[in-house]
C-alpha cells in the first residue's frame, strides 16, 4: 500500500482514521484509514457490499460510524450537530438515483440550498445557478421540474446543485449507475472537466475509462476493508492482491 | 420491394360516437345486455316514485300543513323554518353577521381556490390570521358596538360550519406535528405522539364529546366555567388531530429516503427539510386522505346533538317534534342529508380536482 498524503505537508481535506462501521451485528467498514489532500481525485471500486459506498456516506453522515475519527476540513464528525452543519456545507453529494426535488424547478433544486442554508440572496444565488447550469450544459431547462429531463440530464442538475453550495469536496456515489448507457458520456465528461479544474473528488464507479483518466488514486475496497490502493497505471496494470486481480478480470473481460 | 406509404382510413362508423360507446360498454354480449336492460328497468321502477315524491307531486308554496294536500313532499315545513335551521337560536335581527362571516368565507376560499387571482400570500394570512379574528368578534359581539350573542343561541347550519372548519383549521396543523413527532427520533417526543395518537383513535367520538362536557369541568378550578361549544370545539379538534396525524404520517412514509438524504447533504436543518422539502411532496400525496377526513369530521359534527349542541340535524329532528308539523319528519330529514352532501361532495370534487392540477408535469422519474 502507498501513501500518497502522508508525506507532503499539503493540507488534508479528509482523514478517516481506524474507522468502523456495523450495521446492528453486521461489521461493514473495518479499521478504515483515508487520507485525501485538497485537489485529490480519487475512485474507489470494489465488488457490491464491499463497503465503499457507506464509507463515503460516513464522511457526511448520512451514515455514522461507530469508531475512529473522520475529520473533513479540519472539523472532526462528532454526534455536534453543528460539526454535521458545517461539514455538510463544504462537502457536496451526487447519488445515484439523482434525488433532485421533484416539485420544485432546476433553478429552484439549485437556488434552495444557498438561499437557505447559507444565507445568500436570491438574485444572486439565482446567477450561480446559472453559472453552473451552464457549466453541465443545461441552461435552458432551468425553468422545467426534475420529471421533465432524461436521467443524464437530471443528474447534471443534481452536480450543478451540489456545485451550487461551492463546496470544497464533491462525493459521488455511483452517479453513472443509473442511467441508460447512452447517457453515461455526458455525466462523465461535466465530472471530467470539474476533475480537471482541481476539485477534490471522491467517487464511488466502475467507470474504469474515467479512473484512468483523471484520478490520482484508485483505492479498491473488499468485504469491508481497503485491500489496495495505488496510482491508476499501476492499479490496474500491475495489481498486487489476487482479489483485485480477480475483481479486474471480472470487470474488464467484457 | 416497393414500400408506398399507405392511406389513413378513418374507424369503421359503428365503432365510434355514441352507438360505438353503446355496443362496447352497455351491449357488450347477451349477458352484459340482460344486465344493462335489467338495471334500466330496476332505477326507472325505484326512481320514479322518489322523483314523483319529491318533485312533481311535492308542494312548495303555502305556511301551513294545510298547504300540503298533493301527498307528495311538504316542502313548506322546511321552507317555513329555513331561517331557524341555517341560524339557530341567534337573534333574527343580528344574522347578518352570521351571512357576512359566511360569505366573507366563501370569498376566501374561492380566492384560494381559483388559480387565475393573483396574491394568494395575501389570501393566505387573511384567510388563517385575520378571518379568524374577524369572526370570532362577529359571531360572539361584545365589542365594536355589537351586540354580544351568547353560544347557547348558536344553531343550526351555522354551528355546523363553525364546528367543521374550527376542526379542519387546528386539526390540519396539529396533526402534522403530531405526524412528525411521531417519526422523530427522539424517543421521548415520539412515544408521547404514539400515546397520544393511539389513545384518541381508540376512544369513540361520542365518548369524547361525554368527557368534554361532564369530565373537563371537574379538572377546572371551581367557579371557572367553560364554555359548552369551546368544550365541544376542543373535544373533537383533539380526536381529529389523531386521524390526521395516521393520514400525515401515510403521506411523509411515501417520500423516499432519498429526499431525505439530498436534503441533508445540503445541509438543510431538519425544520427546513421538513417545510420546503418534505411536506409539500407528502401534503400533495395526502390530499385524498386529508380531505376523507375532513369529510368524515364534516359529518360527525352532528354528533354534538347528545350534548345539547343545536347543529342543523339537532334543530332540524326538534322541529319535526313540533306539533304543528307532526308527521313531515321525512322531508326535515331528507334536507339535512341534501345539506351534507353538497359540503362534502363539494370538497371531494374540489380534492380531485386539485390532485390533478399538481400533477401536471412534477413526475418523480428518480
Amino acid at each position: 500500500m502507498t501513501d500518497a498524503a502522508s508525506n507532503t505537508g499539503e493540507q488534508l481535506m479528509i482523514e478517516l482514521r481506524d474507522m468502523n462501521k456495523w450495521y446492528g451485528e453486521f461489521h461493514v467498514l473495518k479499521n478504515i484509514n483515508l487520507k485525501v489532500k485538497k485537489g485529490e481525485r480519487i475512485v474507489i471500486c470494489g465488488p457490491s457490499g464491499s463497503g465503499k459506498s457507506t464509507m463515503i456516506r460516513c464522511i457526511n453522515r448520512l451514515e455514522e460510524h461507530q469508531r475512529g475519527d473522520i475529520i473533513v476540513n479540519g472539523v472532526p464528525l462528532t454526534h455536534d450537530i453543528k460539526n454535521i452543519e458545517t461539514i455538510r456545507k463544504d462537502v457536496g453529494m451526487v447519488f445515484q438515483h439523482f434525488n433532485l426535488f421533484p416539485h420544485l424547478t432546476v433553478l429552484e433544486n439549485c437556488v434552495l440550498a444557498p438561499i437557505w442554508v447559507k444565507k445568500i440572496p436570491r438574485k444572486e444565488a439565482e446567477a450561480t445557478a446559472m453559472k453552473y447550469l451552464e457549466r453541465v450544459k443545461i441552461p435552458e431547462q432551468a425553468k422545467k421540474y426534475p420529471g421533465q429531463l432524461s436521467g443524464g440530464q437530471q443528474q447534471r442538475v443534481a452536480i450543478a446543485r451540489s456545485l451550487c453550495m461551492n463546496p470544497d469536496v464533491m462525493l459521488f456515489d455511483e452517479p453513472t449507475s443509473a442511467l441508460d448507457p447512452e447517457m453515461i458520456k455526458e455525466v462523465l465528461d461535466v465530472m471530467i472537466e470539474l476533475a480537471q479544474e482541481g476539485m477534490t473528488m471522491l467517487c464511488v464507479t466502475h467507470e474504469m475509462g474515467f479512473a484512468k483518466t483523471v484520478a490520482d488514486r484508485v483505492i479498491f475496497m473488499a468485504d469491508g476493508q481497503i485491500v489496495e490502493e495505488n496510482e491508476p497505471h499501476e492499479f490496474f496494470n500491475n495489481p498486487q492482491h489476487e482479489r483485485t486481480k480477480l475483481f479486474l478480470s471480472q470487470i474488464i473481460d467484457h | 420491394m416497393k414500400y408506398e406509404l399507405q392511406p389513413t382510413l378513418p374507424p369503421p362508423a359503428n365503432t365510434i360516437g355514441v352507438i360505438g360507446w353503446a355496443r362496447k360498454h352497455l351491449f357488450n354480449g347477451p349477458l352484459n345486455s340482460i344486465a344493462t336492460l335489467f338495471l334500466a328497468w330496476l332505477a326507472f321502477t325505484l326512481l320514479t316514485p322518489l322523483f314523483d315524491w319529491a318533485f312533481f307531486s311535492a308542494d312548495w308554496a303555502g305556511t301551513t300543513r294545510e298547504d300540503c294536500t298533493s301527498g307528495g313532499a311538504c316542502w313548506v315545513f322546511v321552507g317555513q323554518r329555513i331561517e331557524q335551521f341555517l341560524y339557530g337560536f341567534y337573534p333574527r335581527e343580528e344574522t347578518w353577521r352570521l351571512d357576512l362571516s359566511f360569505f366573507l368565507m366563501l370569498a376566501l376560499i374561492l380566492w384560494l381556490a381559483i388559480p387565475k387571482i393573483p396574491a394568494k400570500g395575501i389570501a393566505a394570512v387573511l384567510t388563517l390570521v385575520v378571518f379568524p379574528v374577524v369572526a370570532f368578534f362577529l359571531l360572539t359581539g361584545g365589542a365594536f358596538g355589537l351586540e354580544a350573542v351568547d353560544t347557547h343561541q348558536w344553531g343550526g347550519l351555522s354551528l355546523t360550519l363553525v364546528l367543521a372548519v374550527v376542526g379542519m383549521v387546528a386539526s390540519l396543523p396539529l396533526g402534522i406535528l403530531l405526524a412528525l413527532g411521531r417519526r422523530s427520533e427522539m424517543p421521548i417526543v415520539k412515544s408521547l405522539s404514539v400515546v397520544y395518537i393511539e389513545v384518541w383513535r381508540g376512544v369513540p367520538l361520542i365518548t369524547v364529546l361525554f368527557m368534554a362536557s361532564v369530565m373537563l369541568p371537574l379538572f377546572f378550578p371551581e367557579g371557572m366555567s367553560f364554555d359548552k361549544l369551546l368544550r365541544a370545539l376542543i373535544g373533537i379538534t383533539l380526536f381529529q388531530t389523531a386521524y390526521m396525524a395516521e393520514v400525515v404520517r401515510g403521506g411523509l412514509q411515501a417520500i423516499p429516503k432519498g429526499q431525505y438524504e439530498a436534503a441533508d447533504s445540503l445541509g438543510l436543518g431538519y425544520w427546513q427539510k421538513m417545510i420546503l422539502i418534505i411536506l409539500p411532496q407528502a401534503l400533495k400525496m395526502m390530499i385524498p386522505g386529508v380531505v376523507n377526513t375532513f369529510i368524515a369530521l364534516f359529518k360527525d359534527t352532528s354528533l354534538v346533538l347528545i350534548i345539547g349542541l343545536f347543529d342543523l340535524l339537532a334543530i332540524v329532528q326538534a322541529a319535526t317534534n313540533d306539533p304543528k308539523w307532526i308527521g313531515y319528519a321525512t322531508e326535515g330529514y331528507v334536507f339535512v342529508a341534501l345539506v351534507f352532501w353538497i359540503f362534502c361532495f363539494s370538497m371531494s370534487r374540489y380534492s380531485q380536482y386539485l390532485e390533478k392540477r399538481l400533477q401536471t408535469g412534477h413526475g418523480n422519474r428518480a
